[in-house]
């Protein structure tokens, strides 16, 4: 039977595999690093959607308080992200990775 | 209370992180504090080990609660292992990074940057701790992007465009990772309801909701474990980093990331254990094994050698997953894995250390300017050659140790291909290792005429020290036996 | 405002479809599918943590079970986010040593002087939500971003780098709430034997203490990854 916490768990898997084929496929860093917040919150979409129990009862609160975590965390890596990214494009003029990590 | 192991582990991730704190509040007390910090945390590992040793394995309820409601710290043979390891280790580094890092051939900005290493380093190494310690699957994830940020940070410490290239793509790999490990986690939570390692190995049936995760959980810890083809992060990141982050990276970074697979594959994942999936993680381990090994021995500079040398050698630690899982109480293999990241860890240490001091010296990484500086540089080329012995894995060695349980394990259970790839394997790292000791013992004549800079103690001493031990570790095989067996991480028949 | 533009466009950043793209793309689909099917799977969710957590809540200390989990059951897991937010700053510090950030002093004074209006507002709205979070939906992190949205406006406005020699309290802000933590850890170790074991009774007053020096760190932190780098000081160039 779908109800509605499938569709949203569906959405986050679809959203997670959205997210690893931008990071994979595209070279550009802003899109590298988009794709990394949008998987993460395809994980975080499924986790709240596996919380809910029924009509009658309260959601689990665990997944609650680990999304909580998990998005500081994803908050943290974007910002390191970007600082890396900004700082490369200041010293090498370029928002992509080198092809080939050898000088 | 003070007797008791589980006192002394929370207080094992306290005091590095403490340390790491108080040195991001107080930067101009580094030197003192990275001295208090550092034996800190090494005696409460000490004492947690030898109270594990003495008393078996312990477990720390943190608030009190107790799993599954609340996160347990758990600490076996193995766990206090990899503890004792990092400190070895760890403790060695920091001596090296005193006098690096406060060379007169760093200019003052350099210096400056180079400060951010040790809140960075104790932040790691506290990290590290709470990653062996955790019984969690949730609150791994937490560690292993504490590893992952402090790690990503320390590789830009260098400062050069090639190394921030470097350490963006090991970000980038490793949120990538960790999102699969989160996801994975996410799935094991679905399908069991619980977080806790012994609390799921005692639920757990071989479910889609399982194998999606570990699916998850293997490619995400694959690929932060550089294992092949998944590797192509580690050399620019491990060799274009500063020398004491390169040996931090190579001797303990990776191991991280691979403890928490062995761990939830044996506590969790068992019930897929006679799939495809251990068999699958043994071929990328030999193929990681020849493909590094021919890469390393490609190279003409020393720190990239090495770092190719860790892709090839990582490959060992994934040759007998499937003996680890099939039989579930193999301690032969699993003694031969945990001895090989022993081995590993300190030689690759050395050798990264070694090759950093050649480096801080002649300015120069060149294999081919190498010729002769065992002349002019004994120590530094002593430790490279004795690392290199453990390395090959020639007696007595750490990493004859392990190979030799390797081949015990492996020849016992029928699989003699794994056994001949261990043996090729040794066979291209003795021709990758003498690719760097022939000219570094060649005789030359002009030796007079090259200036080299002075290489501190301290520096000489770690890398020295640290080689001695990957020799040493050659008498430490029984004990390891002994020692994995408290509390062995199988789940019995019989739950846990 | 932050040099990011120079992320944002490149003409010869082509997102076409090609060979190599076309196989990443169905291998996504495929891992798509498989973990589909798997999630379909999941058993109702009645045997979670969720009984344990909900029968656990009296002792809690609180009544929002989603701040019992995070500050009580899992507060381990809370120190060592706080732990991993001032990690990503010194991260930050380390890879980007001056921040890229340009402002320029807005032309009409109105701005400064809203934000300066803002100020105490927000605080309190910050603290409400803080204070909240113990019985109903709130808590440090909410409290936190709006702290943290308070900051970025701050630096939006040029007050804050026109007062540079606040930069000296700055090591503290970002450092207090994982000094809080690990003081309320380690003190309850001692005195009850495991770590963040709150004395019954006491639950909520530590809680609220630890939280409330998290707020500040929260929005400090915020702020910080928003600027990008060590701010300058106003007088550099």
């Amino acid at each position: 039977m779908i109800n509605a916490s499938v569709l949203y768990a569906l959405a986050g898997v679809v959203l997670f595999g959205m997210g690893v084929y931008a990071m994979i496929a595209y070279p550009h860093l802003l899109r590298k690093i988009l794709g990394m917040n949008v998987m993460g919150v395809g994980v975080f979409m499924v986790f709240i959607a596996i919380s809910y129990q029924g009509p009658e009862q309260r959601a689990d609160p665990v997944p609650h308080a680990l999304v909580i975590t998990g998005i500081v965390v994803a908050v943290c890596a974007t910002g390191l992200a970007l600082a890396l990214a900004t700082q490369l494009h200041a010293l090498t003029g370029s928002a992509r990775i080198p092809a080939d990590g050898e000088e | 209370m003070f007797f008791d192991a589980a006192f002394w582990l929370p207080l094992a991730i306290m005091a590095p992180l403490t340390t790491a704190l108080l040195l991001f509040l107080l930067p101009r007390r580094s030197g003192l504090l990275t001295v208090i910090g550092a034996a800190a945390t090494i005696a409460t590992v000490f004492l947690a080990t030898l109270l594990v040793i003495q008393n078996g394995a312990a477990r720390h309820t943190l608030g009190g609660w107790g799993a599954p409601l609340g996160i347990d710290l758990t600490a076996d043979g193995l766990t206090v292992l990899m503890l004792a390891l990092t400190a070895i280790v760890g403790a060695a580094i920091t001596l090296y990074a005193h006098g690096y890092f406060t060379h007169p051939v760093h200019d003052a900005t350099a210096r400056t940057r180079y400060a951010n290493f040790w809140p960075l380093w104790f932040f790691l190494w506290a990290a590290l701790n709470a990653l062996f310690l955790s019984g969690d699957v949730f609150n791994l994830y937490v560690t292993l992007e504490l590893v992952s940020f402090a790690a990503v940070a320390l590789t830009a410490l260098a400062g050069k465009p090639a190394v921030l290239a470097a350490a963006m793509r090991y970000l980038l790999v490793g949120l990538l990772g960790s999102l699969f490990y989160l996801m994975g986690v996410v799935f094991l939570y679905g399908g069991f309801g619980v977080l806790d390692i012994a609390a799921l190995g005692a639920v757990v049936t071989a479910t889609p909701a399982l194998a999606a995760a570990a699916a998850l959980i293997t490619v995400g810890l694959a690929m932060k474990t550089a294992l092949f083809p998944l590797h192509f992060w580690l050399p620019p990141a491990h060799a274009n980093a500063t020398a004491p982050v390169s040996a931090l990276l190579s001797a303990l970074v990776i191991k991280g990331s691979f403890y928490i697979l062995l761990r939830v594959w044996l506590g969790v994942l068992y019930p897929l254990g006679e799939t495809i999936a251990p068999y699958l993680l043994m071929a990328l381990g030999a193929a990681a094994l020849l493909w590094g090994s021919l890469q390393a021995i490609r190279q003409t500079r020393l720190k990239l050698l090495v770092a190719y040398s860790t892709v090839a050698q990582i490959g060992y630690l994934f040759l007998l997953m499937p003996l680890l899982l099939a039989e579930r109480n193999n301690l032969v293999a699993l003694a031969g894995v945990v001895c090989f990241m022993l081995a590993h860890a300190t030689a690759k240490a050395s050798a990264f250390l070694s090759a950093g001091a050649i480096q801080l010296a002649t300015g120069d990484d060149r294999l081919a300017s190498l010729r002769g500086l065992m002349q002019i540089m004994p120590a530094p080329v002593a430790a490279f050659a004795m690392a290199g012995v453990s390395l090959v894995a020639l007696p007595p060695s750490g990493g004859f140790v392990a190979k030799w349980f390797m081949l015990d394990a492996t020849l016992a259970s029928g699989y003699w291909v794994v056994a001949l790839v261990i043996v090729a394997g040794g066979l291209m790292a003795a021709v990758y290792i003498m690719r760097v000791l022939a000219p570094l013992f060649r005789q030359v004549e002009t030796v007079e005429a090259r200036r080299v800079e002075h290489v501190p103690l301290s520096m000489n001493l770690s890398a020295f020290g640290l080689a001695v031990l990957a020799i040493l570790l050659s008498f430490t095989g029984v004990y390891v036996l002994e020692i994995l067996a408290i509390g062995a991480p199988w789940v019995t028949e019989a739950g846990l | 405002m932050r040099d990011l533009r120079v992320l944002e466009h490149h003409h010869d950043d082509d997102t076409a479809m090609t060979p190599p793209r076309l196989i990443i793309l169905a291998l996504s689909v495929l891992m798509v599918v498989g973990l589909a099917l798997a999630a379909l799977s999941f058993p109702a969710g009645d045997a979670r943590l969720a009984t344990l957590a909900m029968a656990a809540l009296p002792q809690s200390g609180v009544l929002n079970p989603v701040t019992a989990v995070l500050l009580n059951y899992r507060g381990y897991d809370t120190l060592l986010e706080v732990a991993v937010l001032l990690l990503a700053i010194l991260g930050i510090w380390a890879v980007a040593p001056q921040a890229r950030i340009w402002i320029r002093r807005p032309d009409t004074p109105v701005l400064a002087a809203f934000v300066q209006l803002l100020l105490p507002l927000m605080v309190v709205v910050a603290g409400y939500l803080l204070w909240l979070g113990a019985d109903e939906p709130g808590g440090a992190f909410q409290g936190g971003a709006v702290l943290g949205a308070l900051g970025v406006l701050w630096v939006a406005a040029a007050v804050w780098l026109s007062n540079a020699r606040r930069g000296n309290l700055l090591r503290p802000l970002l450092g207090i709430g994982l000094a809080a933590f690990i003081t309320a850890a380690v003190a309850l170790l001692l005195a009850r034997g495991s770590l963040l074991e709150y004395p019954s009774g006491q639950a909520k007053t530590i809680i609220l203490i630890i939280e409330g020096a998290a707020l500040f760190s929260i929005g400090a932190t915020l702020t910080l990854l928003f600027v990008g780098g060590f701010p300058r000081r106003s007088d550099a160039p």
